[in-house]
């Protein structure tokens, strides 16, 4: 796996960035990729910010693990983030582990791998390190830039941060704050890792083991919560897996849970288990307006960037009511901003699934701020 | 409820809106009267619309839109935030108009309403003749499955007005293509032959 992870693009930032938890990383790598070809006039350019378990590769096949990009359903020739028509980027975060400056590369001080010694970073963090990659690719202003879940999250600090850097802004299903249920299923996903013996107070990267139980059990709380009661009834209900009855054992006797262990065993191959709790706090740590005296308004405040927010009625993660907070801040701080509550039972889920209703509004939103930004570029 | 035949009331509505304001459509449907106003007067619109289907057409055409009920979603827009609030001939589908009315005055400096008249003569006519729920094409429901809660006429809306202490800025009466002024002095006639009632008030 390691030897793949050199292939794939990358920048080394040399800026020193100082992160909010006050110490400074510098000469990192910034790992990347991108989908379509930049225009001349360098107008076509939408950035993707990725989810907690998310990474670079958001379409065709992600070239470390062999399987589809994780939005596929979004991104690709003719799709909402048509490749055929934009230049479309992504980002690995910093704290995570497809090739960006994480807690398994090695610390140039200790010569061995960060574990616990990486600093405690924030979404803040993540994104400033990241609009080093915009001045890499020469890009000014993108045409859009746009994230679910944690990647809505880093969207929102990114508006905030850097007022004209996106002509438009599509934040889905996420919130301008995490909440106390968001945090405590954090907690949870965290405890369960720190659980594992072999975790080892994050020293399991020095004997080249991964707390697989630990991180397993992570992602089961994780897939839980990205699915709706109703959802989950429907798809697996009290189905068994492939067996007539009870087998009065503690196997997997139920789809669900056959379905979760699947799902926790298979992201033990992709993913480190330091970096979910580094990206984890991140997450937990976000708090727009804290950053701000006025609250969240004073956030978007002189915003000429133009917001799409999108919600799922079934995502009891990132809720409807969180995502309205969110509008009302834009509409207070007289920010163009539209909104649209997308119904479906898929819950949070929902922004990587295709669900026709949003991908349509995705689609023609960002066709039509295409155009608009074409025009205003022209005067 | 909005129909296709009286963009005569969109004309109208154009018409008494200044260039380049700021102006808030509630109920905006598909985003016609947004488009018109924004193409042919620069105006900067924003639209609430309960509607996902619609609330896709808008985005469709560009134009930025809220989904959301206006009976209850109204407050998240500021105090005077807007030059003018529009309500196109949803007022009597409302639980509480009233409530909705003083929202409205509370986001727009001027706000504009119009509802289709249940003094036309037409409808006047079919209850005391039929004995019937009037269906028309501006009532195009039946009693059953109508939204209209609180039908009013242009009269009602004026004395209401009044007694409200909301100042009536302009009154307008739509029939088909023709347009009048409706003040005091005419209202009784103009309640009988409008179809439409476009209220300036603020």
């Amino acid at each position: 796996m390691n030897s793949k992870l050199e292939d794939i693009k990358k920048i080394k930032v040399t800026n020193p960035l100082k992160l909010d938890c006050g110490k400074t990383i510098n000469n990192f790598p910034l790992a990347y990729e991108t989908y379509g070809k930049l225009s001349k006039s360098k107008d076509n350019a939408i950035l993707v910010f990725h989810a907690l378990t998310g990474d670079q590769f958001i379409s065709e096949t992600n070239p470390i693990t062999n399987k589809e990009g994780w939005w596929t359903t979004a991104v690709g020739p003719g799709k909402a983030l048509d490749t055929d028509k934009y230049f479309v980027i992504c980002a690995n975060v910093i704290g995570g582990c497809m090739g960006s400056l994480g807690p398994k590369d090695i610390n140039p001080e200790t010569k061995q791998p960060y574990g616990l010694d990486f600093p405690v970073i924030t979404i803040r963090d993540m994104v400033r390190a990241q609009e080093s990659l915009l001045d890499h690719l020469g890009i000014k202003k993108l045409l859009c830039a746009t994230g679910g879940s944690m990647g809505g999250m880093q969207l929102l600090q990114f508006c905030s941060t850097f007022p004209d850097k996106a002509f438009s802004a599509i934040p889905i299903a996420c919130s301008s704050s995490h909440s106390a249920q968001n945090i405590a299923l954090n907690e949870l996903a965290r405890q369960a890792i720190m659980a594992d013996p072999v975790w080892d107070k994050g020293k399991y990267v020095l004997k080249n083991v991964q707390p697989k139980n630990g991180l397993a059990v992570a992602r089961m709380v994780g897939h839980i919560s990205y699915l709706s009661e109703k959802g989950m009834q429907e798809k697996f209900g009290r189905k068994l897996q492939e067996k007539a009855d009870y087998e009065f054992s503690f196997n997997a006797d139920f789809q669900v849970e056959s379905y979760l262990r699947h799902q926790g065993y298979a992201f033990v191959e992709r993913f480190d288990a330091n970096s979910v709790l580094y990206i984890t706090r991140a997450m937990d740590y976000f708090d727009l307006s804290k950053q701000f005296k006025g609250g969240l308004v004073e956030a978007f405040k002189g915003q000429k960037t133009k917001f799409l927010i999108i919600s799922f009625s079934s995502d009891w993660l990132y809720t409807t009511k969180e995502n309205k907070d969110i509008v009302i801040a834009l509409n207070a701080s007289g920010a163009d901003v539209s909104y649209s509550e997308i119904i479906t039972d898929k819950g949070h889920d929902s922004f990587l699934l295709d669900v026709p209703d949003f991908l349509k509004t995705l689609k023609s939103f960002i066709d039509s701020m295409y155009e608009k930004f074409k025009n205003e570029k022209r005067i | 409820m909005k129909n296709l035949k009286m963009k005569k009331e969109f004309k109208v509505i154009a018409d008494l809106l200044p260039n380049n304001t700021r102006v808030l459509d509630v109920g905006c449907g598909d985003g016609s009267l947004m488009d018109l106003l924004h193409k042919k007067k620069n105006i900067e619109v924003r639209g609430l619309e309960l509607d996902q289907s619609n609330v896709q057409q808008c985005i469709h055409k560009g134009l930025p839109v809220i989904q959301g009920n206006a009976e209850t979603e109204l407050h998240q827009f500021p105090n005077q935030s807007f030059d003018y609030v529009i309500l196109s001939q949803t007022l009597q589908a409302f639980y509480n108009p009233e409530k909705v009315l003083r929202e409205l005055l509370r986001i727009g400096k001027s706000v504009i309403i119009s509802i289709p008249n249940f003094g036309y003569w037409k409808v006047r006519t079919k209850l005391l003749f039929f004995g019937e729920m009037p269906v028309t094409k501006t009532l195009p429901n039946t009693w059953y499955n109508t939204p209209n809660l609180h039908m009013c006429t242009i009269k009602d809306l004026f004395n209401f007005c009044d007694e409200k202490n909301i100042n009536i800025k302009k009154v307008i009466g739509v029939n088909e293509d023709q347009t009048s002024l409706i003040k005091k002095n005419n209202l009784e006639i103009k309640n009988l032959f409008s179809k439409l009632g476009i209220f300036l008030i603020g």
